[in-house]
């Protein structure tokens, strides 16, 4: 008791030293609650947001492509995955033994699974094996007892029923790559699903974001471990747009069987709306190889075909159009007042332009030719005479105003313009001055000038009808038409048109025409023009000596053979192009399949749309799990 | 008695003692207290059966014991102080070798209707005995070495202890407690700044012998401590603790989430949410606001015992009292600073709001200490 009665002034300083240490370590506590719990808020409450909200997409069902007759040519497929949750079983490895005797799974394989479930939390499921049948599903489900852990679960996964006859319209789904993503500036979070399928080609890839439609989600309310607790909420996705092609299978898959063996491309459309109805090209390739990854040797035979399998030569091949641009040459020089129909010009068998002689094609020359004896011969004396007359800007844009040299809107992949040249053109590109040889040669289809199958189609369907056709391959997406934009006129005097349409009448039905042997014998006539275009120089030499023949040529030296026509001539209704590429004369490769394709089309009758097969729209959601 | 009756004349008796009592402190300590049940109830996801009930029973306990404690006259604690940490010493030295393990911690003595933890006890008791260690000693001996060597091994002999159990937490705030009351009395400051700069050589000590043949804190004392340094270091090991409950902290704003909607808690996002972390789940659900409220209780409770003890002029009286009120100030100051990532996991529960029937009993009695230096004070 010795320090009763008086607290030394000691003890007061200190306990307010004390006091004031820990009103400072109070202070630090209060700052830091401000700076966590009022500064940094946002960032801490979204950041447990994460934590405890995980949102499983559901993917939608991918729209279905049908044909003009509403025929189905993609679609899903349901599929049978095998899933495997590791907590559910003491011994994994035994459990996949087990079941690599019931359904095909190598023993790489199940290292492979065994390996992701070690890295994976006990409860996440992992996928052992997909693509499977329902066989293996109820192999799996009769013994599921001596299975514990496995799990059947159903996806869907594309299909191509009609296969090759549509890889290169439809083109084909794949998984998706760090290439794809790093290419598409594309937010979607489907994407980001494991070999989450999307379009790689053609319609498929163009009109992806239609066909892949919108993810439903699943919000899971989860523990620190990731284990569901319950399910918050569910947005049930919207299914991609189903879309009806233009295109009549039928006559599809005889344009590719007609042109097996060659490497060769067709176009049929109908002249009065430009519905495409045909767009083959040959060979062709399987694209259900492609859905779920393309084997390394599927690959390299495809990749080193030198026909170019993968290639849809009708919109990205740019060939000479030969004598098939004749018509355009003619067009021109009736319009601009250069030529008419009664004028004759001698064909000696070639021309001389300022020192140089260009051959025609006929060595002996034609004689005194009119117009439409020049295009029933396929005269190039004249076509040489009347460029040089029109010159080649009136040239070229008499062929953009009939489609070529442009490059149409269709949803295909790398479609070519294709070239139409002019003085401006090659002075930019060649750096060289036009020569009026150069207009000479594209008098003929041959030179600068370069078109793809389409236009040439686009060309005839506009020479055949007069009016600004322009090509379309989607009819509907859903239960909308596409919108078909008023079809105008043509700025062209339809007499001069008409002398044209005589002109190709010949070629196809005159006795001498250079088609004639690949008429129409029906009453329907066809109306057309050969073409053969030089892919090579042949040298004054040579010519002397005889030009070689197309057969004794190595095969990517020939010309290729070309066809344009409509039918019938009165009143005309289809529009096809043809080119075999390599594959000589136009009279004798390009003709008959042109005229056989055309036969075709034309028995079909009047290809008017067929209703879609009312196929009930898959969705995830709507599959019924089979009892397991 | 006769020395008593001399040296308390004003000092109340019998039932006046009521009147003296320290009501605004109990009222302050309740007022924690029902922000404990309410979290606790809420942290157990509406189950009151779980957690808030016992907690509720304990308390109630507790309050008894504090004012039972503090009617008693201080002078009688005064007396027991020595064989209270006798005692002490005995009970952790016992749990030493026969304790219950819990969590790798040898912590417990069961006593059938609670789990007695003697490092809890030890606390107060090591407090009572160093102030009483100062009270008895003449002033101008205070800052002499030799008188300061008792203190120092009476602090020194349970911190090996506990730290040997190991429990890192409790040693830090043992030794604190003490060095507050050595502080107090009188002592030169001198030897705190040479105590301050021989414990910093110490952690450099401590940090260096890691991997060497006399390594002294646990593996995995030194990832805690590491991780506490870069916590993003291991964010789903160790480090999950700091950043789970800065998450959970921060998510609650400025008013907070709302009571019972705290999502990172009750889903388990965050480690022993209902003992040391259960401060997390306070700020999620009533964010800042309810922080800084959890805060200013506490400030008010240590404001009662310094005024108190500011006039309190019985010396072993106010050097308990403010030793105490250090102690309460070390378990909210060293939890909240570990909570909110400013100091490592060290295992410090929340004073009155963490689940755990040790402290909540330990504490409610060294406040009836508190009440009794209060009520009996020389004034």
């Amino acid at each position: 008791m010795n320090t009763a009665g008086k607290t030394p002034r000691l003890f007061r300083r200190r306990a307010l030293l004390l006091g004031a240490a820990q009103l400072t370590l109070v202070g630090v506590l209060g700052w830091r609650m401000n700076q966590l719990g009022v500064k940094k808020a946002e960032k801490f409450r979204m950041l447990a947001e994460k934590n405890r909200i995980n949102i499983s997409l559901q993917p939608p069902a991918r729209g279905l492509i049908y044909d003009r007759g509403g025929n189905l040519l993609a679609l899903n497929r349901q599929v049978y995955t095998i899933q495997m949750v590791r907590e559910q079983t003491n011994n994994p490895e035994a459990v996949l033994n087990r079941l690599a005797k019931l359904i095909p799974l190598s023993d790489t394989k199940i290292a492979e699974v065994l390996k992701e479930m070690l890295s994976r939390r006990a409860f996440v499921p992992v996928t052992v094996a997909t693509g499977l049948e329902w066989e293996h599903i109820a192999a799996v489900s009769a013994n599921a007892p001596s299975l514990p852990g496995i799990t059947p679960t159903l996806g869907l996964n594309r299909q191509y029923p009609v296969g090759p006859d549509f890889a290169h319209i439809i083109g084909y789904v794949g998984p998706v790559s760090d290439y794809d993503l790093a290419q598409v500036d594309d937010k979607d979070p489907l994407l980001l699903i494991p070999r989450f399928q999307i379009g790689k080609n053609g319609v498929e890839a163009k009109v992806e974001k239609t066909l892949r439609g919108k993810a439903g989600t699943k919000m899971i309310e989860v523990n620190s471990v990731g284990r569901v607790m319950r399910e918050l909420d569910e947005q049930l996705g919207t299914p991609g747009a189903n879309l009806q092609l233009t295109v009549a299978h039928e006559l599809q898959h005889f344009a590719t069987k007609r042109m097996q063996g060659e490497s060769s491309a067709t176009v049929v459309m109908d002249v009065n709306n430009g519905d495409i109805l045909a767009l083959a090209s040959a060979p062709t390739f399987d694209p259900n190889k492609f859905i779920n990854g393309i084997s390394v040797a599927d690959w390299k035979a495809l990749n080193e075909n030198d026909y170019r399998p993968l290639a849809n030569k009708t919109v990205q091949g740019a060939y000479p159009p030969g004598s098939t641009f004749k018509m355009v040459v003619a067009l021109a020089a009736l319009k601009f007042g250069v030529a008419n129909i009664q004028e004759e010009v001698n064909c000696p068998g070639h021309k001389d332009i300022n020192g140089r002689k260009f051959h025609c094609w006929r060595r002996g020359g034609h004689g005194r030719v009119n117009l439409r004896k020049a295009l029933r011969y396929s005269c190039d004396v004249y076509f040489y005479e009347m460029s040089l007359r029109v010159g080649i800007e009136k040239i070229t844009e008499t062929a953009l105003a009939l489609g070529l040299g442009i490059k149409h809107d269709l949803p295909l992949p790398a479609i070519h313009s294709g070239l139409m040249p002019t003085k401006d053109w090659k002075q930019r590109n060649k750096k060289e001055d036009w020569y009026i040889g150069d207009t000479a040669n594209a008098g003929i289809g041959q030179g600068f000038v370069l078109t793809s199958p389409l236009q040439l189609a686009v060309m005839t369907a506009r020479l055949a009808s007069g009016s600004q056709i322009e090509p379309r391959i989607i009819n509907m997406f859903d239960d909308k038409r596409t919108k078909i934009e008023g079809i105008s006129s043509l700025n062209f005097d339809p007499t001069h048109l008409d002398i044209i349409r005589t002109g190709m009448y010949d070629v196809s039905n005159h006795p001498r025409g250079t088609a004639y042997s690949s008429r129409l014998k029906s009453t329907e006539k066809i109306a057309g023009k050969t073409g053969t275009s030089q892919v090579r120089f042949i040298s004054k030499a040579e010519r002397e000596n005889g030009v070689t023949k197309n057969e004794d040529l190595p095969w990517k030296r020939r010309d290729h053979a070309l066809f344009v026509g409509y039918a019938p001539y009165i009143k005309p209704r289809y529009a096809i192009s043809v080119i075999v590429e390599h594959g000589g004369a136009g009279s004798r490769k390009a003709a008959p399949i042109a005229r056989d394709i055309m036969q075709k089309a034309l028995s079909l009758g009047q290809n008017s749309y067929g209703p879609i097969h009312n196929q009930k729209r898959l969705n995830i959601d709507n599959l019924k799990r089979k009892p397991t | 008695m006769s020395i008593l009756i001399n040296a308390y004349q004003n000092i109340p008796t019998g039932f006046r003692k009521i009147l003296y009592f320290h009501w605004p402190l109990a009222l302050l300590l309740a007022a924690v207290s029902c922000i404990g049940f309410l979290m606790l109830f809420s942290v157990s996801g509406g189950n009151f059966d779980q957690w808030a009930k016992p907690q509720m029973i304990r308390f109630c306990i507790g309050f008894v014991a504090m004012v039972i404690i503090g009617f008693t006259p201080i002078s009688i604690w005064r007396n027991i102080s020595m064989p209270t940490y006798i005692i002490s010493l005995a009970l952790l030295l016992y749990v030493e070798y026969f304790g219950v393990s819990g969590k790798g911690a040898q912590r417990w003595i069961d006593l059938g209707f609670i789990k007695l933890q003697p490092s809890e006890l030890m606390k107060i008791a090591l407090i009572m005995v160093i102030a009483l260690y100062y009270d008895w000693l003449d002033s101008d001996k205070i800052s002499k070495p030799l008188w300061l060597i008792p203190p120092l091994l009476l602090t020194a002999l349970p911190m090996a202890l506990v730290l040997k159990q190991p429990d890192l937490g409790t040693a830090i705030l043992l030794g604190s407690g003490a060095a507050v009351v050595i502080l107090l009395a009188g002592v030169s400051l001198w030897y705190f700044l040479a105590g301050v700069s021989s414990i910093f050589g110490l952690i450099y000590f401590v940090i260096w012998s890691k991997g060497t043949s006399f390594q002294i804190l646990k593996n995995y004392q030194y990832r805690r401590i590491e991780t506490f340094i870069d916590p993003s270091s291991d964010p789903l090991g160790s480090g999950y603790h700091i950043t789970q409950s800065k998450i959970a902290l921060g998510s609650g704003g400025f008013s907070g989430r709302g009571y019972m909607q705290g999502t990172q808690s009750r889903l388990n996002f965050l480690p022993e949410k209902h003992t040391d972390f259960i401060f997390t789940t306070l700020a999620e659900e009533f964010g800042f606001v309810g922080g800084i409220t959890l805060l200013t209780l506490y400030i008010m409770i240590m404001l009662c015992c310094y005024l108190t003890a500011m006039q309190n002029h019985n010396k072993y009286g106010a050097l308990l009292t403010l030793g105490v009120a250090a102690t309460f100030f070390f378990y909210f100051c060293v939890n909240m600073l570990m909570v909110m990532g400013l100091a490592p996991v060290v295992g410090v529960p929340l004073p009155l709001v963490s689940y755990g029937g040790s402290a909540m009993l330990v504490l409610l009695g060294a406040f009836g200490l508190v009440q009794s230096a209060h009520i009996h004070r020389t004034r």
